[in-house]
């Protein structure tokens, strides 16, 4: 009962990190820009959401205006900055994304003050339902596995069924051909990024009414984040989607059952408990590595 | 260039300052930045306002407070301090909020002669083996808040509890505390990962253990999330869940709101203390800063009080350094916890409180006090003091 619960949790957190990780690999595998701020995007779209729902009260109200802020501010960093980029070295991108998040943790301090915002569960979404005798699970859970099913499909439909997911694969191979065949590639790579963002912002609106809303909360999901687009594969949609599911699930099954199977071989307790929390912190890494070990370009590489 | 004009213009400033009346100079290093920049914050609007009260003076003595962040990073803090101790020539330094910060620089500052208030971090060592003269506790030793829940616990008759707190020394210093008073028996204890952000899955398995109470230490943001998903799981209302105030201060339990309700709470203060300094405080502070205070205000507070008591005790000369050491011992100020004074190893011998989260009548989820669970609490590590 309890792995069953477990499992669904990993899924959970599966799902938010697909969210963050989709709009990450797309920019890197496309643009070839390394975007250490992606989350800052997450914490505007967290906080812009906290906001307009304390106001207005209404949770969807919240999530419509934290969309469109979060793709319109990822729109003009593209636009200021990272189009200064594209031809820079790796390095120079680390840098300038590295001071962005700096920046943006500071402008959401000077705006929000430094007081966490409260974001509540729509009452919709509230309580628990019961899936299996003895298995209660809060309905929000699982509506953020829902909500990931659904962007997952829609960015497949997108991908494979439109002519701007067809433009995007093409950019992604070829640039100049692109670009000489008369497709606005700039205008492209700028919605691609609000893409992005916007799917971080999504993301961090889901995650507002379970975690504190606060300067600085983007960070402890980025490097997830990264975790995961390099066990799928930079670049990859899918392998984002894959990745992410077996970080989430391998990251909360060991925390939750590693300190368990300590205690069965050591004698004392105490000894387990740390070891299993150790462990248990570094198990994705562990996972990274060994994937890493067979597949060095991660589980679906992308030919360049 | 700009640092060289920047300097010359601070440097004019100082002299004029000089003379003024030579104000004694106070350096206050502290976190300001990062997520837990609100407790240094706090702790410095407290002290300031404590100084704003005297209008630029505490104890009748002209002082000038230097604040600097130190980003909750023990080498910039000790960086912070040489420049205060060398260059502004500061001969009291406090204000540091987290303990691993305070083991960096307290012992290094209190051997060079000078004095060291601390109005936050409480490590175990400075009580004990590693205690000094010149250094002085004005809020408690780390473990206390947690020894207080423990107590209170195990007054209630509660007999299996579950334990969770960061895989860190002040997480484990918290539990230790909250086991040296409760002495039950321990339904599971879990480390988590320092930051971490969500407890799904430390929550499923700590509803499989069936305890009867929870007891957790998780300051700051962790706290927020282990609230809200602790309701969200709809654990509140059957398994009752205890910590001390560090996750319970009025900032956090803003952001928490209804998921708070209801949890009891260890602390030396609280903002409903009714004591006529605090009733002073609270107001003064309130309609300062437009903002309800926390602990750490309170404690920035009390801080300049003590050290107000001593300068006045010296007539703000400085280089009495025994007398003014003899005054800070004696704490002869009007605490907002009321009866206040220290023990052998300078930290405080004090009544401690839980506290219980309510709503109050225009729906603010604030704190109120529950009962009085330690009468004159002194630390566990006092003996081990020889101050030398």
């Amino acid at each position: 009962m309890l792995v069953l619960e477990q499992i669904l949790n990993g899924l959970q957190l599966g799902v938010m990190l697909f969210l963050m990780s989709a709009g990450l690999t797309l920019v890197f595998g496309i643009m070839r820009v390394i975007n250490l701020a992606h989350g800052s995007f997450y914490m505007i779209g967290a906080y812009v959401a906290a906001t307009v729902a304390m106001k207005s009260g209404s949770f969807m109200l919240g999530l419509l205006a934290a969309l469109p802020a979060a793709a319109l501010v990822g729109m003009a960093v593209e636009l200021l900055i990272l189009r200064r980029l594209y031809h820079r070295d790796h390095l120079d991108q680390v840098l300038a994304t590295f001071g962005l998040i700096f920046f943006f943790n500071e402008l959401i301090r000077m705006i929000w003050g430094r007081q966490p915002l409260f974001m509540d569960v729509p009452p919709w979404l509230a309580g628990s339902v019961q899936l299996l005798p003895g298995i209660h699970y809060p309905v929000y859970r699982l509506a953020i596995i829902l909500v990931g099913i659904l962007v997952a499909l829609f960015l497949y439909l997108l991908f494979s069924r439109t002519r701007l997911g067809m433009r995007i694969r093409a950019g992604a191979t070829n640039r100049e051909m692109v670009g000489a065949l008369g497709v606005n590639i700039r205008l492209l790579y700028t919605l691609i990024f609000g893409l992005g963002t916007l799917l971080a912002g999504l993301a961090g609106v889901m995650a507002g009414p379970i975690l504190a809303v606060e300067a600085g909360m983007g960070e402890s999901i980025l490097i997830l984040t990264f975790v995961v687009i390099v066990i799928g594969g930079i670049g990859s949609v899918r392998g984002a989607l894959v990745g992410a599911i077996l970080v989430g699930l391998v990251d909360t099954l060991a925390r939750s059952f590693l300190p368990d199977l300590f205690r069965l071989v050591l004698e004392s307790s105490s000894a387990a408990d740390r070891m299993g929390a150790a462990l248990a912190s570094m198990s994705v890494y562990i996972f990274m590595a060994l994937i890493l070990s067979f597949k060095p370009a991660g589980l679906f590489p992308v030919n360049q | 260039m700009k640092k060289i004009i920047l300097s010359i213009c601070l440097l004019l400033f100082s002299a004029s300052l000089a003379l003024a009346g030579d104000p004694v100079k106070i350096g206050m290093i502290t976190t300001l930045s990062t997520k837990a920049g609100y407790l240094g914050e706090d702790i410095r609007d407290g002290f300031k306002l404590a100084i704003a009260m005297e209008n630029g003076k505490l104890g009748g003595v002209p002082v000038e407070l230097l604040v600097d962040d130190d980003g909750r990073k023990p080498e910039k803090g000790r960086q912070i301090a040489e420049r205060f101790i060398k260059k502004e020539k500061a001969k009291i330094l406090t204000g540091i909020v987290f303990s691993n910060v305070a083991m960096a620089v307290v012992p290094k500052v209190v051997r060079q002669g000078f004095f060291y208030v601390s109005p936050n971090a409480g490590p175990s060592r400075l009580a004990g083996k590693g205690c000094d003269p010149n250094y002085f506790n004005v809020a408690w030793q780390n473990d206390n808040l947690s020894e207080v829940v423990g107590r209170y616990v195990r007054n209630k008759g509660f007999k299996n509890v579950y334990l969770l707190a960061p895989n860190y020394p002040a997480g484990k210093d918290a539990l230790a505390g909250f086991k040296r008073f409760y002495q039950g028996k321990v339904a599971g204890e879990v480390y988590t990962t320092l930051g971490q952000s969500d407890y799904a899955a430390e929550l499923a398995t700590l509803r499989a253990a069936k305890p009867d109470a929870v007891f957790f230490f998780l300051p700051g943001g962790m706290g927020i999330n282990f609230l809200k998903q602790y309701a969200q799981a709809g654990l509140k209302d059957s398994i009752p869940v205890f910590g001390p105030a560090f996750s319970f201060d009025e900032r956090i339990l803003k952001a928490v709101g209804d998921a708070a309700v209801g949890v009891v709470n260890g602390s030396q203060w609280s903002v409903d203390l009714d004591i006529p300094a605090n009733k002073k405080f609270v107001e003064a502070f309130t309609k300062t800063y437009n903002r309800t205070p926390t602990l750490y205000a309170s404690q920035g507070y009390d801080d300049a009080l003590l050290i107000a008591s001593a300068l006045k005790a010296v007539s703000g000369d400085m280089s009495k350094t025994d007398e003014f050491r003899a005054a800070l011992a004696k704490a002869d100020f009007a605490s907002v916890r009321g009866k206040f004074r220290f023990g052998a190893n300078h930290h405080p011998i004090q009544d401690i409180y839980v506290r219980k989260v309510i709503k109050d009548e225009q729906g603010k989820v604030t704190n109120r006090i529950l009962e009085k669970v330690f009468t004159d609490h002194h630390d566990a590590y006092s003996s081990e003091c020889t101050m030398k």
